[in-house]
Order: structure tokens, then C-alpha cells, then sequence
């Protein structure tokens, strides 16, 4: 059985076309039709696919916006069933989405999670603000962090506050490189802080469009001492989770609840 | 889809009535939720509840104007919104019967503090504060000898003010209707304990005022007996609060009151029923402890409440409810207005024998609360305990 899994986030929406593997995907840029945007996603992909699904399931902040989805799924256990079969050994996801972040531990679906508060900080949306402070593309993150040799100290977890704190460093003359490492280090102790309010098992896969950033990787690595895996299309995790509840949801005649 | 209770209405009359009552009394002393009311009615004093008239505000959703009225004034946004919601509405002249005197314990919070000696600037009135020692571990001897010593002195206090003499006699008997009232008032909120409910916590919030308010009055025997008769009303009938329950909870903190209807009818077009919560049970374990000394008796039981303990007795109380009322799960309110309540909630977390999840609001401020991410928050939990 074909089945789409459709992830409507707050910056990006994602859908991906599954039978035992990953068919074709497809990856947009959020509009405010919510609906509309789910359906161009979608369409894209099975246009890649060559064939459509026959059962529909959506996730992210937009789900509920998505009608023509079977079944309607929160994306924290649908990020947690992604990442697990990918890397059958996961007992960690790290989630950082645009708007959220995430921590889930993950044992048979869902043991337990804890997301971000009421904040943009430790999200995808913080490094966008910083990135175009510092006039560099969100995609070249990544690079300039392999190149720092002394990053600086950001020590506020506010992002509007931070911001503050990168023009500063600007205009002292401080080293981009360095700027960005710094800015790493302080997404990734928020994160860690939140971590540990789980329990946190190794292995730890990282997902979400931010796990393309190879810094926010390395700074995880450093201030969990643990080593992340990071799936080859961080940002599809969620649409592939989202198939795979479907699958087991249909499979087993819609009678069960459980996942 | 909610199915309302009779005792709403009968508790909307015995509210209005009480609220009626503070316009036509001689002598009306502001207090606070966890303070000792019963000497106030032993001596006919009427107390008027500052927290239960910024909770209904809340629920009429007219909290967050007066609270940006406080805001306007100074008051920092910080600062809790039972405490913003209340000084907006005094100074906004909002009928509220005024006060003779003033009367905060801080068992319950330090906020009540610096809130009553705002009030008393306000209304130019004598302020009495009872310190009551937190209990860390264990409740000692000398923090009921320093607290019965206050209540002596507060006593000595009213009596000078009102020109009235409390009489010993007329104290035990409020106290054995207080006795009365908190055990009729648990025997009611027992009846969550059958499967499926016949009452949510939404309805024990809606019907928790009788109980803060009039405690040492007939007033609260009467009305949660006759609300335990309906739930066994609905019991025999085969009535559940909420249709095919699947899932039981328990809920921590003070409730979100703006959003409770949407709460109540979110959990329960999830089949999911919240059966019981510690903040109406707070005055479940108001059980005046029998000490051959009155005073001494009111000093252990108003030290001893639920937030003027370590987290080792709030992580035991809520396990007590988890087992008496068997539920699959509780849903934290980490309330932004409560510090008190809301701290120590992630350690207490680790502590529950349930699984648990953490949501983010405030009790009266409705800027605090974001639709989107609760909804998240929520529905992932239900997702993990199906």
C-alpha cells in the first residue's frame, strides 16, 4: 500500500510517498493557505512518484488544516516512528523544527517528550534571525563553523536579545566564523536543557530541516558528549513517520487506536 | 457536548448570595485563599476572597483587561495575575464589598505579601500577616507553637477592631462545620474515582467557591451533599461525564479558568476524562487536625497545606491521587501567575508514577496561552498513552 505522509510545519511542508521504502518527496515553502500548500506538496511529490497514495496522513502545526488526510497525527510521534526506522537503534530524537523544538525518548512510539516553551530561541527560526544579522545564508551555517577557532559566548537565550548581542560582537569586529559557532553553542545548550529533563539513550538522532546544519551537529556533540546521527534528509523525518503510523494504522483495519 | 451539572446553578445562587452578603455586613475582612476563615465567621466577620474574585474575572475572560490596569500602574507583568486582576479591578471600582481590615498568610505564596500592603495603602486599613514556617520535611513542634502564638495575637487584633469578643465555644463549633463541609466536599469529589466519572475536574473547578469561601459555614455541607447525590444519580443511571471514557487524568495546578470550557470539551471529544486535580483537592486535606487546642489545631492544619511543603510531600500527594483515582496520566500546568505551585513541577515530574506532560499558561492571563502549542503538547500525550 502506497501511503503519503504529509508534515505542514511552520516554515516549511513536507510530503513524502512511502510503500516499504521512500517512494519520491517533495519539500515547500509554507504560504498562509495552509490547505493549499499541503495539496502543492502533495501534488509534487506524486507527480515524482509517478503514482499516487491511497491513504493520507498528515502532521506538523498544520495538520489539522489538511482535510483531505485519513488520519491526522501530532508530529512528535510521528518524528519518533521516522527516526526509528531509519536508524532501528534510536532511543533519542532531537527535533528542531522552525518554530519548535523538541526532545522525544522513543521506546515502541512515544515514552516521553518535552518541547520548547512560548520562545523562538533553540529553533530554526533563531539561526534565520542571526543568519541574515550577520547577512550570511542559513545554508552556509554549516561552513562558517567548521571554521571558527574561538567562538564567542552568547549568553543570551532570548533570540531578539541575542540578536542584540551578534551586532555587538559585528561591530567590535569579531570574526564571523566565530559568531556562528557562538550562536551554535547557544542553540545547543538550550537544547541539552531540555534534554535532560528525559531521560537521554543512546543512540541520539537528530532531525528537522536545522540537523542540515552540520554546527548545530558539532555543538550538540560537545555539550552532550554523546555522538548524534543525523539521517541523510533531516527534514523529511516527520512525513516519513507520519507513512509509516498510517501504514500500521490502516494495516491493522482502523480499529485499533494505537499506533 | 459537556453535560452540565444541576449543582452549577445552585452554586451561582449560593455565590450571588455570598457576594451579597459582604455588601449588607458590619465588618469585612479581605483574606486570603490558605489563611484560617473559620475565626472570621466564629466572629461574624465577613471574608471576602480576593483570589475567587480574579478567578471568576478570569473565567468571564475580563481578567487580562483589569491585569493590564495593574500593568498600567506599574504593577510588572511578572507579577501574578490573581494579584495584577484584583488591584486592576480596586482601582478600576469594582463593586467589591470594602474592607475593615486585612488579613494574608503565606502559606500559600509571598506574593499575598506585598499584594495586601498594596491593598492596605489603597484602602487605608489595618493589614494582619501570618507567617506560617514552610515545611521542608517535617512539620515541628515550634512552628505550631510560633503560628498558634500569631493567631492569638490576630484574635486580640480583630477583636480590637470590630469591638467584638470571640467566644471559644462559637470557634469549635465553626471548626466542627468546617470539619463537616471538607469532608462533604471530598466525599463529592470522590465519586471521581468511578469508571466510568460521573464528574471531570472542570466540573469540581466550576464547583470548588462554596468550599474556599464559606468553609465554617452550613452552607457547603448542604450543597456537596446534594452534589454527591447527583453523581450518584448519574452513577446508577449509567451517566459518564464523558461519552466511551478511554483515558483518566489527573490534573496539577490551578486551572487555565478562561479556557475551561475549551479544555473541558477538548479532553472530552478525545475521550478522555480528567477525573480529578490537586488544586480542588487542596481543601480535600483541609482536615482540621484534633488537638486537644483549638488554636493549636488551626496552626498545624493551615501550616501543613499543599504549597508550604517540600516537593518530596507534594510528589506524595500527587501519587495518592494517581492511585486513588487510578489514572493513566497527568497534565502539569506550568502556571506563568503561580511561582509557588509551578516550581519544582520538572522534579516532581520525575518523581509521579504516571507519565506526565508539562503544559505552558497562566491562570487568569490570557496572553500567556498559545492555542497552537498546547494542542501539541496534549494530543502527542494522548498519542503516547493509547
Amino acid at each position: 500500500m502506497i501511503v503519503a505522509g504529509i508534515d505542514v510545519g511552520s516554515l516549511t511542508a513536507k510530503c513524502v510517498l512511502f510503500e516499504e521504502k521512500v517512494i519520491a518527496y517533495s519539500i515547500a515553502k509554507v504560504t498562509p493557505d495552509l490547505e493549499n500548500t499541503a495539496k502543492a506538496v502533495y501534488s509534487d511529490a506524486v507527480k515524482k512518484a509517478g503514482v499516487s497514495a491511497e491513504y493520507i496522513v498528515a502532521t506538523g502545526y498544520g495538520r489539522n488544516k489538511v482535510s483531505f488526510a485519513n488520519l491526522k497525527v501530532t508530529e512528535i510521534t510521528c518524528h519518533a516512528f521516522g527516526a526509528k526506522s531509519i536508524f532501528p537503534s534510536c532511543r533519542t530524537v532531537i527535533d528542531i523544527g522552525g518554530q519548535d523544538s523538541k526532545v522525544i525518548a522513543v521506546e515502541n512510539g512515544v515514552k516521553n517528550f518535552v518541547m520548547n516553551d512560548k520562545c523562538a530561541a533553540g529553533t530554526g527560526r533563531f539561526l534565520e534571525v542571526m543568519a541574515s544579522a550577520l547577512n550570511v545564508d542559513v545554508s552556509k551555517l554549516g561552513e562558517l563553523d567548521e571554521k571558527a577557532d574561538k567562538p564567542v559566548n552568547i549568553s543570551s537565550t532570548c533570540t531578539v536579545f541575542a540578536e542584540s548581542e551578534v551586532v555587538s560582537y559585528i561591530a567590535q569586529g569579531e570574526k564571523v566564523e566565530n559568531i556562528v559557532a557562538g550562536l551554535h553553542n547557544a542553540i545547543a545548550s538550550r537544547i541539552a536543557a531540555m534534554a535532560k529533563r528525559i531521560d537521554l539513550k543512546p543512540d541520539v538522532v537528530l532531525t528537522g530541516g536545522v540537523a542540515k546544519n552540520k554546527g548545530v551537529k558539532r555543538a550538540l556533540e560537545e555539550i552532550l558528549q554523546i555522538k548524534i546521527l543525523v539521517p541523510e534528509e533531516p527534514q523529511i523525518v516527520g512525513a516519513i513517520g507520519a507513512a509509516i503510523v498510517g501504514k500500521n494504522y490502516a494495516s491493522r483495519g482502523r480499529k485499533s487506536e494505537r499506533f | 457536548m459537556l453535560k452540565k451539572m444541576k449543582s452549577n446553578e445552585k452554586m451561582k445562587q449560593l455565590m450571588t448570595n455570598y457576594y451579597m452578603m459582604g455588601f449588607a455586613s458590619e465588618h469585612v475582612s479581605w483574606i486570603t485563599s490558605g489563611a484560617p476563615v473559620e475565626i472570621l465567621y466564629a466572629m461574624d466577620i465577613y471574608p471576602f476572597y480576593p483570589e475567587n474574585h480574579s478567578a471568576l474575572f478570569g473565567a468571564a475572560k475580563q481578567g487580562t483587561y483589569y491585569a493590564e490596569v495593574a500593568e498600567k500602574l506599574g504593577f510588572s507583568r511578572d507579577l501574578c495575575s490573581y494579584a495584577r486582576c484584583d488591584i486592576g479591578c480596586v482601582v478600576s471600582s469594582v463593586n467589591v464589598p470594602n474592607p475593615t481590615f486585612l488579613f494574608a498568610c503565606n502559606n500559600i505564596c509571598n506574593t499575598v505579601v506585598k499584594w495586601y500592603e498594596v491593598l492596605s495603602r489603597i484602602y487605608k486599613v489595618p493589614l494582619f500577616f501570618l507567617d506560617t514556617p514552610f515545611v521542608r520535611k517535617e512539620l515541628k513542634e515550634n512552628y505550631i507553637r510560633y503560628v498558634h502564638d500569631q493567631l492569638v495575637e490576630f484574635i486580640d487584633f480583630a477583636e480590637k477592631i470590630t469591638g467584638k469578643e470571640l467566644s471559644d465555644l462559637k470557634l469549635r463549633k465553626t471548626l466542627q462545620l468546617a470539619l463537616k463541609g471538607v469532608k462533604a466536599y471530598k466525599d463529592a469529589l470522590l465519586m471521581g474515582r468511578n469508571k466510568p466519572s460521573p464528574l471531570t475536574a472542570f466540573d469540581a473547578f466550576i464547583n470548588m467557591a462554596p468550599i474556599v469561601c464559606l468553609r465554617g459555614t452550613e452552607y457547603p455541607i448542604n450543597f456537596y451533599e446534594e452534589m454527591k447525590l447527583e453523581l450518584e444519580d448519574r452513577v446508577k443511571k449509567g451517566i459518564a461525564a464523558v461519552d466511551d471514557e478511554k483515558i483518566r487524568l489527573l490534573w496539577d495546578n490551578i486551572p487555565i479558568w478562561y479556557r475551561l470550557k475549551w479544555l473541558g470539551e477538548f479532553f472530552a471529544s478525545r475521550n478522555t476524562c480528567i477525573v480529578a486535580d490537586t488544586y480542588t483537592n487542596a481543601w480535600s486535606w483541609m482536615i482540621v487536625k484534633d488537638k486537644s487546642n483549638v488554636l493549636e489545631s488551626l496552626a498545624e492544619t493551615y501550616i501543613f497545606i499543599y504549597l508550604n511543603v517540600g516537593i518530596e510531600h507534594m510528589a506524595k500527594a500527587i501519587n495518592d491521587l494517581v492511585n486513588i483515582y487510578d489514572v493513566d496520566g497527568v497534565v502539569i500546568h506550568s502556571n506563568r501567575s503561580c511561582k509557588p505551585y509551578s516550581f519544582g513541577q520538572y522534579e516532581i515530574q520525575k518523581m509521579i508514577e504516571v507519565p506526565s506532560v508539562v503544559i505552558e499558561a497562566d491562570m487568569v492571563d490570557e496572553r500567556v496561552f498559545s492555542e497552537a502549542q498546547i494542542v501539541t503538547r496534549l494530543e502527542a500525550f494522548l498519542e503516547m498513552l493509547k
